[in-house]
């Protein structure tokens, strides 16, 4: 065992922190949710950084990057609050790469690390909350291909991306992911506004027609593959809120040392000295359940790797909420506010409890792994 | 003798509140409220104008003061039913904090220029007491109000100042005097907010929302006859309002219908699974909430009883607003569990989406109520100032 960073990660680590500190600045990012700031420019420049050629293998151009490099780029794109849809791309990525035949992957992977291409995942419908199996997007198959229909809600980055991938059951019952270039036919996208200030669009689906060589790989069965991505998803999110969490700890600091009430700094009382504590003390578990997440996301085993991605992010939720709600509390009145980012953080957090499973809905995946797993060993 | 059975006369006022209710809250305002919308001044002043016009807007005032007279039982109805049939909150700026203050402590000229308006909700009114460097810590406020012989001549700031950019009037916190202990040179104002100088600034919540604001007074000249008391002493009054406005802050009628709510919301299916009320994980979540919901409003109808029957509510109000804050706070985090990922959509300023909403329709307010909640920990003295009253005043520790 070792959980130390090596060398090169803490210096990948640095390169991170300094993109966040310098090149996206909470006034940065009010400029480019206010569409002061060009879009494009940002994306161009988290491409050079590597960021999206971290995950993908060498053959494709990436390098080759571990689930821990992953989340050293989450965390940083939780500290800066980063809005521009860059987990969600690399994950819709890794499902092409898991998925997509060679040509498809040529076509994706390539264009995607260097930042020409953005890809947006769709796991959720509207009536599915987080039930990959409860999908009714339907595809049919033709003699001239594929007709889709349904509705995708919240995709994250569908607004600007290039290529949608739409999980769709086909008529043998399973699920597929075809691979979608809006402005087809049939196909509309509403933009949404979210109360983080990420981007995301329902995709509504009505006769789409498509080719063949749609379908990733021409793989109906891509239930295990959406179960794969959607863990890689909470370790993501478990990476990104940890970053949220120790700027929004760090801050909170840094406060109530300044401010002063009853003639001296916030900080000298003991009441709230404790509360500090408690959030640092929630800001170490954060990271260990998000060190936990990258750790075990490669497992192979469904219900070995599940229950651990559970467990984190029961817990990272159990923080998020902590750390988040703590820092507005000490911030008093300036913590409600649009203009400080303290309620940004606490927007962000709260959003990521919501995204990749509520702590309800994770305590129940838990306890289908367990009833399954005593089932199997009674056989 | 203790009893929680209504007499056939209590029966009667509730039936005769529940069929005014009915007969005439506007429809459109009732679907806002049920919906969690934002509602306008406009809403507002129409619902509370219609409760005037039977002298139920004051609803808590005495007899005296033009008030209906009503005993701590009625009001406890009035509020409970007036939240189960989705009536908006009756702003509490004028009927329960200027108007209170201006009747326990304002001359006969003041009471009859001031308490018409409220009664009848024709004016709004908001409070200016926070400061940008004054907010616990209130004593130390620093808007300075010099004597200039008929007037004062204020200059200063207010911060968060809840629907300033609405009110006419405002009650105000200002200094007069910085001999002796800081409580003792505040004077209390009564501010007509369209006098030259006085300048409204919004500030927006991270709900999106523009509830609060930053009020500026640049040598605003207010007339000596709007002093409330006497001078210097108006850290007193404010005092007194502050513990009445801990006990309305714990907003029992509205909270309970929270709840039930959240109990709807849960019991509309949103995925293929079963309804989230037949969860044991979710309900015995719920249940605990409700639980301690109970005995709030036990606790809270003891510390009315008591106030009734002429005692101060005194620290006791302090508890009822830590926990009727706390509740509230975690019946939106309920909420939050169902709507799970739908509940990210963002409705518009007005409470209408920019788009259509994403997932299904109960989810909808449930962010933004959860992030709105969290204000009701920090204002009306924060939940650890409540606990510092409490560990000083009861404890004497
Ligand atoms: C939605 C909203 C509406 C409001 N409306 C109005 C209004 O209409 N009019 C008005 O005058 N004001 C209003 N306020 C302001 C409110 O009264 C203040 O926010 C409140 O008094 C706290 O002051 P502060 O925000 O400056 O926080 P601070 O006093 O700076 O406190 C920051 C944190 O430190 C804690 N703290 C401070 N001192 C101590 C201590 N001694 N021991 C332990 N903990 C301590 C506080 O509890 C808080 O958590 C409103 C506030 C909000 C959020």
């Amino acid at each position: 065992m070792d959980l130390q960073f090596s060398t090169e990660q803490n210096l990948f680590r640095d390169t991170v922190e300094r993109f966040i500190r310098e090149d996206y600045t909470f006034d940065i990012r009010s400029r480019i949710i206010a569409n002061d700031e060009p879009y494009d420019d940002m994306w161009r420049k988290i491409a050079e950084l590597g960021w999206f050629a971290l995950p993908f293998p060498e053959s494709l151009g990436g390098l080759d990057g571990t689930a821990i490099d992953l989340n050293i780029v989450a965390e940083g794109i939780g500290r800066g609050l980063v809005i521009d849809p860059v987990l969600p791309t690399i994950l819709a990525g890794l499902l092409v790469s898991r998925l997509g035949t060679e040509q498809q992957k040529e076509i994706v992977i390539p264009p995607l690390i260097e930042g020409n291409l953005k890809l947006a995942l769709a796991l959720s419908e509207p009536g599915n909350r987080y039930d990959l199996n409860a999908i009714t997007t339907t595809a049919t198959h033709s003699a001239d291909g594929w007709i889709i229909d349904g509705h995708k809600a919240l995709v994250p980055g569908a607004n600007n991306a290039d290529r949608l991938l739409i999980p769709a059951r086909t008529e043998s019952g399973e699920i597929g992911v075809f691979l979608i270039k809006p402005g087809i036919a049939g196909l509309t996208i509403r933009p949404l506004g979210l109360h983080d200030s990420t981007t995301a669009a329902d995709v509504i689906l009505e006769q789409v027609a498509l080719p063949d060589d749609a379908l990733l790989g021409a793989e109906q069965n891509a239930r295990s593959a959406l179960e794969w991505v959607f863990d890689l998803g909470i370790a993501a999110a478990t990476g990104e809120a940890l970053g949220a969490m120790d700027s929004l700890s760090k801050m909170t600091l840094a406060f109530l040392k300044e401010r002063k009430q009853f003639g001296r700094p916030l900080s000298e009382n003991q009441a709230l000295q404790h509360r500090m504590v408690d959030l640092t003390i929630a800001v170490e578990e954060a990271r260990s359940s998000a060190l936990s997440a990258a750790l075990q996301v490669t497992v192979p085993d469904y219900a070995t790797r599940a229950r651990a991605l559970s467990l984190a992010k029961i817990e990272i939720n159990r923080t998020a909420r902590t750390v988040g709600q703590e820092a507005v509390q000490l911030h008093g009145a300036m913590g409600m506010t649009e203009e400080l980012p303290i309620g940004h953080y606490f927007k962000r957090l709260t959003a990521i409890s919501g995204l990749f499973g509520t702590s309800n809905w994770h305590v129940h995946r838990i306890t289908r792994i367990d009833a399954a797993s005593r089932d199997q060993g009674k056989k | 003798m203790m009893k929680l059975e209504l007499t056939t006369d209590e029966q009667i006022f509730a039936d005769e509140v529940r069929d005014f209710v009915a007969r005439n809250l506007p429809a459109d305002i009732a679907e806002k409220v049920r919906r969690g919308a934002i509602l306008g001044r406009d809403d507002h002043m129409r619902w509370q104008q219609i409760l005037a016009s039977c002298n139920w807007h004051a609803f808590s005032w005495p007899k005296e003061h033009g008030g209906p007279g009503w005993s701590v039982t009625q009001r406890y109805l009035f509020e409970n039913i007036c939240g189960e049939m989705d009536c908006p909150l009756i702003q509490p700026f004028g009927p329960r904090m200027a108007g209170p203050v201006i009747f326990s402590f304002g001359t006969e000229d003041q009471k009859a220029r001031f308490l018409p308006g409220i009664r009848e909700s024709t004016d709004w009114w908001c409070q200016g007491y926070s400061e940008p460097h004054a907010g616990s810590d209130l004593a130390t406020l620093s808007t300075r109000a010099e004597d200039d012989g008929e007037h004062y001549i204020i200059n200063g700031q207010k911060i968060w100042t809840s629907y300033a950019h609405y009110a006419n009037w405002m009650f105000c916190l200002v200094r007069t005097s910085n001999e002796d202990r800081p409580q003792k040179g505040i004077t209390f104002l009564l501010i007509d907010m369209s006098t030259p100088g006085v300048r409204v600034d919004p500030i927006v919540g991270m709900d999106g929302r523009h509830s609060f604001n930053s009020v500026f007074f640049d040598d605003v000249r207010v007339p000596k006859e709007n002093r409330i008391g006497e001078e210097g002493k108006g850290w007193t009054y404010a005092k007194f309002l502050l513990e009445h406005e801990r006990i309305d802050n714990a907003a029992l009628g509205v909270t309970k219908q929270a709840l039930e709510r959240v109990r709807q919301m849960a019991s509309v299916p949103i995925d293929s699974a079963t309804p989230l009320i037949e969860d044991p994980i979710f309900s015995s979540r719920l249940i605990a909430i409700e639980a301690q919901f109970a005995s709030l409003e036990m606790t809270a109808l003891r510390v009315l009883s008591a106030v009734n029957s002429g005692e101060s509510p005194g620290p006791a109000s302090s508890l009822l607003k830590i926990r009727g804050t706390e509740i509230a706070q975690q019946i939106s985090e309920l909420a939050l569990e169902i709507a799970g990922q739908y509940a990210q959509v963002r409705p518009s300023m007005n409470g209408t989406y920019d788009c259509a909403p994403s997932g299904p329709e109960q989810t909808e307010m449930a962010m933004t109520n959860y992030l709105w909640k969290r204000a009701m920990s920090i204002y009306g003295g924060s939940n650890e100032v409540q606990k510092n009253i409490i560990s000083k005043r009861i404890l004497e520790m």
